[in-house]
């Protein structure tokens, strides 16, 4: 596909884009199948770059689609934006969009800044990041949406990393697969205005959750989402069998 | 008087670290963000004494500047185009309230579709939300509003929330020659903030923001009306009185060229500067061309605009935006109810323009200039759209 893409070089994004379209291409779902539902940011540039979307305002992804899937229950609906739009402007969609299930996937580029206004903190900047508008550093304790999904009963919860295409891109075939919400927590560096979380920063401080770990454990997954020296990777839980927003019968 | 060289952005941030305001509340957007950031490095450079509050949406930005306007302080914030939208639940309490809070507005498209660049649309959303609007041209005159609109709003006879707005990228990214005040000349210019009717003032305790239903909110409401309508003697006081002491005067709006004009625009924000240009050009060649800047939206200074334009035989009404009302942009529809009661109706036509920051230049303007008076009256134009 020859698009102008508007990412700075060596972004996380890039590799992000790459792995959904694997992910999308080995589950046979074709742009037609799907729909990527975005804010605003530089992760809610993706859907531009594969020709299948809904851009809405900045942290408005999720009511639309989850609206979208109610009334076109065979599309597959992908709600995806970066940390400022989902978990800051979106922030009482999260919660709530997780509360009522619908059958969505929630892919959330977490760079840990405000990329597209050059350099914010966000609501998962790390204790002490420095930006030209927090200058002393952020005070505030970051948004662990993992734990707050896992609290939530979330039907799927996930952490990855943008760099390991095919972990990633396992965690997001089963993300889509899985019937209900699905929040995937991609970490990701930004090049330009986060020069603390780096590739190699988060090479260091990640993890992958043990082969044992037992999704369906909630206090074990919330235990591993606490975690706070270092970031776990992996399918952190998954509550079967809960109802699904709109699901119509087949 | 320092001459500093400074973006509209750098500008607005300028004028807010001399007014020192106890609270700044603020969520980024383009083209905004800047002053905002600027700011807040003042804050952290201790050159200004005021509490930063970096909050999660646009929403609580406006909600906790009514809070902290309300709690007695002088309240400032700045944003853009959606981020405005996102504020506009809470932006007609702020008037309500009656808190004069000021807001640095870059002027920038709405969505859909998504557009960074200026227009006037998203000002021209909330121009019935009880707060006062001016337009700048240049970032002299947004610095300069800046500072009088704090004066201006906190007058006891409006104590009304105001925002000062400058063309996105034209104007807040743009270079300019600025003239400012020195800290102390701002200091004594502005005075203490004096506190009314504060929550935190508790040996009169208040109650803010109760239900209002039919018995009293009518009663509630009409005290704003006359408010804006009183407001438009209080800002020309402040702008004759800032130019007395500063050599710059403002007022509710600017003739060029107006007084003998045969062939007029009525415009807002940077075009004007444009519009300078060729209005020179056309007087050069004999012809009689003059502008009506409006500096003041809300309040609507109708009368002085009814006053300005009479016996222009023609009129072009530029609108850098689109009610979508199917009757012309929002400054057409007003200049054309204000001059309801002229003795002699011109040909008064509106040219839609520059939406989504589509460029108008020279060329442009003398275009409209030329064919405007063969034009039907009451004529739209959404000049330059591609078929």
């Amino acid at each position: 596909m020859d698009k102008n893409i508007a990412w700075c070089p060596g972004c996380g994004n890039f590799g992000i884009l790459n792995t959904l379209k694997q992910a999308l291409a080995e589950l046979n779902l074709k742009p037609q199948d799907i729909c990527l539902v975005s804010g605003i940011g530089q992760a809610a540039k993706i859907p531009h770059y594969l020709d299948c979307f809904f851009n809405g305002l900045h942290g408005r992804a999720l009511p639309s689609a989850t609206a979208i899937k109610a009334v076109n229950p065979k599309l597959t609906v992908i709600a995806e934006s970066g940390d400022g739009d989902m978990y800051g402007e979106g922030g009482k969609h999260f919660i709530h969009t997780i509360r009522r299930n619908p059958d969505i996937t929630n892919l959330v580029h977490n760079n840990m800044v405000y990329g597209l206004t050059k350099g914010q903190a966000s609501p998962t900047s790390q204790c002490g990041f420095m930006t030209p508008v927090q200058v002393s550093g952020v005070s505030e304790m970051p948004f662990n949406p993992i734990a707050v999904a896992i609290s939530l009963d979330a039907s799927f919860v996930a952490r990855a990393f943008s760099a390991d295409i095919e972990q990633t891109k396992e965690i997001i075939k089963a993300a889509i697969q899985h019937p209900g919400y699905a929040l995937v927590d991609i970490l990701q560096p930004c090049v330009s205005f986060n020069k603390v979380n780096t590739y190699q920063w988060f090479k260091d401080n990640t993890y992958y959750l043990e082969k044992e770990h037992n999704p369906c454990d909630r206090q074990a997954a919330l235990k591993w989402a606490l975690e706070n020296e270092k970031f776990a990777l992996g399918i952190f839980y998954k509550s079967e069998g809960k109802q699904v927003f709109a699901a119509k019968e087949e | 008087m320092p001459v500093l060289a400074r973006t509209g952005n750098e500008a607005m941030a300028e004028a807010m670290r001399q007014i020192n305001p106890d609270v700044v509340a603020a969520y980024p957007i383009s083209p905004a963000t800047e002053v905002v950031m600027i700011f807040s490095k003042f804050v952290a450079d201790g050159l200004v004494d005021t509490e930063f509050v970096a909050v999660e949406s646009e929403h609580s930005a406006m909600s906790a500047c009514v809070g902290a306007a309300s709690a007695g302080c002088r309240v400032m914030t700045g944003t853009s185009s959606q981020g405005l939208q996102l504020m506009s639940e809470i932006l007609p309490i702020a008037s309500a309230l009656r808190q004069p809070i000021v807001l640095c507005e870059v002027n920038r498209a709405l969505s859909g579709p998504i557009n960074i660049h200026c227009d006037h649309s998203d000002t021209m959303a909330v121009r019935d939300f009880g707060w006062l609007q001016i337009f700048s041209e240049n970032a002299q005159e947004a610095y300069d509003s800046v500072l009088q609109m704090i004066k201006i709003v906190e007058d006891v006879k409006v104590r009304l929330p105001g925002m000062v707005t400058t063309d996105g990228f034209i104007i807040s990214h743009c270079m300019e020659k600025i003239e400012t005040l020195e800290d102390a000349e701002v200091k004594t210019y502005l005075g203490e903030h004096k506190k009314m009717n504060s929550t935190l003032d508790l040996t009169k305790p208040i109650t803010l923001g109760s239900l209002d239903l039919q018995d009293y909110y009518f009663e509630h409401r009409m005290p704003m009306a006359q408010a804006m309508i009183e407001a438009k003697e209080v800002i020309l006081k402040v702008g004759q009185e800032f130019g007395a002491k500063y050599g710059r005067p403002y007022g509710l709006l600017e003739k060029y060229k107006l007084d003998d004009a045969e062939v007029a625009i009525v415009a807002m924000g940077s075009t004007c500067g444009t519009a300078r240009v060729v209005i020179d050009e056309l007087r050069e060649k004999g012809i009689k061309a003059g502008m009506l800047k409006l500096r003041v939206f809300r309040p609507f200074p109708a009368a002085e605009v009814a006053e300005v334009l009479a016996g222009v035989k023609s009129i072009a009404v530029l609108d850098r935006s689109d009610s979508l009302s199917s009757q012309g942009g929002p400054l057409y529809t007003e200049v054309r109810s204000a001059l309801y009661d002229a003795k002699t109706k011109p040909v008064l036509s509106n040219y839609i323009y520059g939406l989504g920051g589509r460029e108008i230049n020279l060329e442009d303007l003398r275009q409209i200039f030329s064919e405007q008076k063969s034009n039907q009256s009451g004529k739209i134009v959404y000049f330059g759209v591609r078929e």
